[in-house]
């Protein structure tokens, strides 16, 4: 079932959570809404159960207006960061319990809950743990039990709250795969809160940016990595390397580090925003770009060889960060203190004043 | 290792002194607690076995036993409900005044209980300002086992409320969110969800409330009218043996009150210690 967001605003006192939200939600899909701490994305998923109360804006659910709705009657699924597994209860009667707790006309006989509870046990691959209590499972376990939980009622809409927040690294990736698997199978629809992005980018079909209880940017995740619309995004979506100096004939330029940028045709103050995988690193200069850098330190551990740069007569505000490949590395064995230049490949462009970025390649 | 110690505490504990602050605590245990109890025992081994069923058979005395144990069971009970809609209010709800109310939960406690038994007498006289109306719809307290239960009541209704508040106020709401959810309704979360997990305190409290009105003596006097087989309680036995001089009676009969308290005392820690394993693991 398809969520549609219309004006949604939500104070606590003087303080404004949310800021007139409106976002169409697409049935069948996984949506991300990924912000910082503080950015609103909890309050809007607690808004969208029904655990909160909008100050004003509209919900509906397919054509529904929800908005008034209490909770029991929105038939959504909640899964929390924590579990809020019911310790006192065995696995399987936490699985039942939402079964068990429909109107009398409505509640499936006890032999089909308990066949219910079983499948649904073999779908988080637990049915061994039936008569287990939570506290004798382990975080991802609990966290399975959980989703096993939420899903029986067969809700319209599992909405989860930092659904991994509290697992440690391996459990969370294996869970994020295991959760895409099960999406696949199913297609509820769902929205998950997260604030890390390669969370967000690797388990959704779409992200919601959010900043300061403001949507920033709506898109798929190779859209939204490919093309942020503000610094925000930007910034918020790994790290990446600034350099701000002055445009002027096509040239932008600060101390004695300068870059040429192919179809720029205005001038004035600007920062060239360039990821770390989008520039390669040599010894001299070359036509695209003038940027010299002294290496600071090297890390050998992962993909690829990452390479933290100090400008060299010039300045940023945070350290250069750029990858390279292990064959480029051992062919070409810098060290720490070599002088280096770094060449730009993609870029984008944001004037001062202006938070919607300019595209640059080089050719 | 010739010399390693299987207690070797001094150097693995963060705070220091361990040794002498348990000797200390040690101490206190028994000036405070085993010996008296064991004062009381050695009275009661000057009894033979019959002399000592003798005195805890007395027909006047298996009485106040029965009217303390039921009056103390209904003001436990009345307690247990009376005391976890008072932590629940305490807990769940902001209103004006609500730190006075705390802090009066604990007045029963600070009150001399001679006290609180003359006032509750005082106001339950067929003359006093609840007792005048009582009286006439047919109710009679002041000198009926109903004072007693009151009186006891009153004294030992902190138990519940503070042994219930702190477990209630740790509850995760998710807990709660989490049922709601899941289409509970509201008698459902409290029956399914709150409940089992304030179970444990709330029976504690209902024990201790209960093991405290067994022995509850200055509030009850007042009110209860104290009539042979009918308003006598146990504690009021002991006290008019003592006042006989017959200290060996009243050793008697008091070590079946403490024996009473030590069994379900140890019962209901047993079963809250598994339920609690259960909870938490382990």
């Amino acid at each position: 079932m398809s969520i549609k967001i219309e004006h949604l605003n939500k104070t606590f006192g003087s303080f404004q959570a949310l800021r007139d939200i409106s976002l169409d939600i697409p049935d069948g899909k996984l949506t991300a809404l990924l912000g910082p701490s503080g950015s609103g994305k909890t309050t809007l998923l607690r808004i969208i159960a029904g655990l909160e109360n909008a100050s004003d804006g509209r919900i509906l659910f397919g054509d529904r207006d929800i908005s008034r709705l209490p909770v029991k009657q929105r038939n959504v699924g909640f899964v929390f960061q924590h579990y809020a597994l019911f310790r006192h209860m065995t696995v399987a009667q936490n699985v039942a319990f939402g079964l068990e707790s429909l109107p009398r006309n409505q509640r499936p006989p006890k032999t089909e809950i308990r066949k219910t509870v079983n499948r649904l046990l073999e779908m988080i691959q637990l049915p061994e743990l039936a008569n287990r209590y939570p506290a004798q499972l382990s975080g991802g376990q609990k966290q399975r039990v959980a989703l096993a939980r939420a899903l029986a009622t067969r809700p319209d809409i599992l909405l989860l709250d930092e659904p991994f927040g509290a697992l440690d690294a391996r459990v969370r990736k294996d869970l994020r795969r295991w959760l895409r698997g099960l999406h696949d199978e199913f297609h509820f629809t769902s929205v998950f809160v997260t604030h890390d992005q390669e969370e967000a980018l690797e388990l959704s079909d779409q992200v919601v940016v959010m900043s300061q209880g403001q949507v920033e940017q709506v898109d798929s995740p190779t859209r939204l990595y490919a093309n942020p619309t503000s610094r925000f995004v930007f910034d918020f979506l790994g790290h990446v390397n600034i350099i701000s100096g002055t445009v002027s004939d096509g040239w932008l330029q600060q101390g004695n580090a300068r870059v040429s940028l192919p179809g720029v045709s205005t001038s004035g103050d600007a920062q060239l925003y360039l990821r770390p995988h989008e520039v390669h690193l040599s010894v001299e200069p070359d036509s695209r770009a003038c940027l010299p850098f002294t290496i600071e330190a090297i890390n050998l551990i992962g993909a690829e060889v990452r390479v933290e740069l100090r400008p060299d007569g010039w300045d940023c505000d945070d350290i250069w960060e750029v990858g390279v490949s292990h064959s480029e590395f051992s062919r070409w064995q810098p060290q720490r203190g070599d002088r280096c230049f770094v060449s730009p490949e993609i870029g984008h462009l944001f004037r001062n004043g202006d938070n919607r970025p300019q595209p640059v390649t080089w050719p | 290792m010739a010399h390693a110690s299987p207690l070797k505490p001094r150097s693995k504990r963060v705070l220091p002194g361990f040794g002498l602050s348990l000797g200390v605590s040690l101490l206190f245990i028994s000036l405070v607690l085993l010996l008296p109890l064991t004062g009381l025992v050695a009275e009661t081994a000057g009894m033979t076995w019959s002399q000592f069923w003798f005195v805890v058979s007395d027909p006047r005395v298996v009485e106040s036993y029965k009217v303390t144990l039921w009056t103390a069971f209904l003001a436990s009970l009345f307690n247990g409900a009376f005391g976890l809609l008072l932590a629940w209010v305490l807990v769940r709800y902001e209103f004006p005044g609500k730190r006075l109310i705390d802090a009066m939960v604990d007045l029963p406690f600070a009150l001399p209980t001679a006290v609180a038994g003359i006032t509750l007498a005082t106001l339950f006289s067929t003359s006093g300002w609840y007792g005048q109306w009582l009286e006439t719809i047919g109710i009679s307290v002041a000198y009926t086992p109903v004072g007693i239960i009151i009186a006891m009541a009153f004294t030992s209704i902190p138990f519940v409320v503070r042994t219930v508040q702190p477990v209630l106020e740790e509850l995760p709401p998710e807990d709660e969110e989490a049922a709601i959810t899941l289409g509970a309704s509201d008698g459902r979360v409290f029956r399914k969800v709150i409940f089992p997990s304030l179970w444990p305190a709330l029976l504690t409290g209902i024990a201790l409330s209960f093991t405290r009105s067994l022995g509850e003596f200055g509030a009850v006097i007042f009110i209860a009218g104290n009539t042979p087989y009918e308003t006598e309680v146990t504690s009021l036995m002991l006290f008019v043996r003592l006042q006989e001089f017959d200290h060996a009676a009243a050793s008697a009969i008091a070590s079946v009150v403490l024996l009473v308290s030590l069994v379900l005392l140890f019962a209901i820690n047993l079963w809250q210690g598994r339920y609690l394993r259960r909870l938490h693991g382990k």
